[in-house]
């Protein structure tokens, strides 16, 4: 056996916080976990915008629904993730079903905001000038309103996605915690490279995400990308992150 | 409709409420470690947004905190610390934990309160003659006010929601009674526990709200304003 081979079984023994055994040995699972981490996360954000794009609809279509809507969907925020995984327990027993649930419930409150406030910062005008035009309503919609609010609610989307992957880790409860599952077990026997290793893997997770939804944001609003000369003279349209709407809305991110 | 009346039951149980793991004991233990993060979250964040916002720098910094305070996993955090030899300091990594989480929505707010005052205002302040600290104290402050409680207020939900999440690295708190009963297949007390951690979030927001009502700068105007006719608008949109 060479001296290399006996350092790296080493860092196992001596359980080191970096350990390039560890990664070499455990490979499968935690691409496993990071799969299922993965998944529960696109699932609980895709069924998250298919459930918050009608209510939101709603909301601005009938006022008189905007403030119950409003308020049930931060209700369901203040309510802390240990407790929502608890009380779902009896309904869907200990599932994925169940995270994905929990998940879900808690991306609606900041994904109906940004869509409702995306929507209301589209100028009267425009749209005057869209009916003007002979556009219906659904057209007004999707070739007018839906553009204009789209980098309010990409940035929901992104703010979503982020708290999303981190409060998976807490469905380590019930067993369907993605990466959250190994920190679990490696806090319960006390193995340093197991949890760093998932708690990086799981930021990672999270910077790659924010990533991705910033590309495809600027890959769908390219009338954003202001020319040089035109940003001098005025500032950009979107100054910083579009959502500097975000911070003023009393639901700031529940991480885990 | 079974667990819940099981979990009734449990919360019934005078028992269940007394002695190192009963309610009452970790109900101490939450308010006093989300209490303590608070604390120490405020006294970081708080002078700092205010600073900032004072000088009117850093608006960038404040929203990309906040945006990576959304990424922190508080469980990886909590865990990693565990491994630690602040193990054995008692609370201390869940109040660290929960320090780390709390800054960024406190000192977005705070910052967004502060930037949102009417410059016009600020500047009207100024050239009457009011020193830095006049400004701040005189002006800035009270017209950051909602939006600094509004902070203040989710920053408090957060942490109590988030201290639940201190039982899954067997430290104290309401989430004990959760993972305990999860331990020993026990429903109706998981389920008595998450109502307890529920409860306890929604009455915090609650008491907030109703301190602020009475207590804050705005009360007194709000009171102003009930017996005025017609109060004339004021300049900076407070």
């Amino acid at each position: 056996m060479s001296i290399g081979a006996a350092a790296r079984q080493n860092c196992l023994t001596a359980n080191d916080w970096i350990c390039g055994e560890y990664l070499r040995t455990r490979s499968e699972e935690l691409t496993e976990a990071t799969v299922q981490h993965v998944w529960i996360t696109v699932a609980s954000v895709l069924i998250g915008v298919l459930v918050a794009f009608p209510l939101a609809l709603l909301a601005r279509a009938r006022p008189g629904f905007a403030g119950p809507v409003l308020g049930l969907t931060t209700l369901l925020y203040t309510i802390p993730s240990l407790a929502m995984f608890s009380l779902l327990l009896p309904v869907f027993g200990l599932s994925a079903a169940l995270v994905v649930t929990g998940l879900v419930l808690y991306s609606l409150t900041i994904l109906v905001r940004n869509i409702l406030a995306g929507l209301a910062a589209v100028p009267a005008e425009v749209r005057e000038a869209a009916r003007g035009m002979g556009y219906g309503s659904w057209r007004l919609f999707r070739e007018v309103e839906l553009p204009l609010a789209l980098p309010a609610l990409m940035a929901g989307l992104r703010i979503a996605t982020v708290s999303t992957i981190a409060l998976t880790t807490v469905g380590a409860l019930v067993g369907k915690g993605g990466l959250g599952n190994l920190i679990d077990e490696g806090v319960q026997t006390t193995f340093k490279a197991q949890v760093l290793t998932a708690s990086v893997l799981c930021v990672l997770l999270a910077v790659v995400a924010d990533l991705l939804l910033l590309g495809a944001q600027r890959l769908l609003t390219p009338w954003t990308r202001v020319p040089k000369a035109a940003a001098g003279r005025k500032r950009s349209p979107l100054p910083g992150f579009p959502g500097s709407r975000s911070p003023r809305i009393p639901a700031a991110g529940e991480g885990a | 409709m079974g667990v819940l009346a099981d979990a009734w039951t449990w919360l019934a149980t005078g028992s269940h409420w007394s002695g190192e793991s009963g309610v009452w004991n970790r109900l101490g233990e939450h308010v006093y470690v989300s209490g303590a993060a608070l604390a120490v979250a405020a006294a970081i964040a708080l002078p700092l947004a205010f600073w900032l916002g004072h000088i009117g720098r850093g608006g960038a910094l404040a929203v990309n905190i906040s945006n990576a305070g959304r990424a922190i996993p508080v469980f990886a955090v909590l865990a990693l610390l565990m491994l630690t030899p602040l193990r054995s300091e008692g609370y201390l990594p869940t109040i660290i934990a929960l320090v780390l989480f709390a800054v960024p929505p406190l000192l977005t707010n705070a910052h967004v309160g502060m930037r949102e005052v009417d410059r016009s205002v600020v500047e009207a302040a100024r050239g009457m003659g009011m020193s830095g600290w006049q400004v701040f104290r005189q002006v800035e402050l009270p017209l950051a006010y909602p939006l600094l409680m509004t902070g203040i207020r989710s920053a408090a939900v957060q942490v109590v929601a988030t201290a639940t999440i201190a039982s899954m690295v067997g430290q104290g708190g309401l989430g004990r009674i959760i993972t305990a009963g999860f331990a020993t297949y026990n429903t109706p007390q998981v389920v008595a526990g998450a109502l307890l951690a529920a409860l306890l979030a929604l009455v915090v927001e609650a008491v907030l709200i109703v301190v602020d009502r009475l207590a804050g700068p705005g009360a007194a105007r709000r009171r102003v304003r009930r017996g005025a006719a017609r109060p004339a608008p004021s300049g900076a949109g407070a």
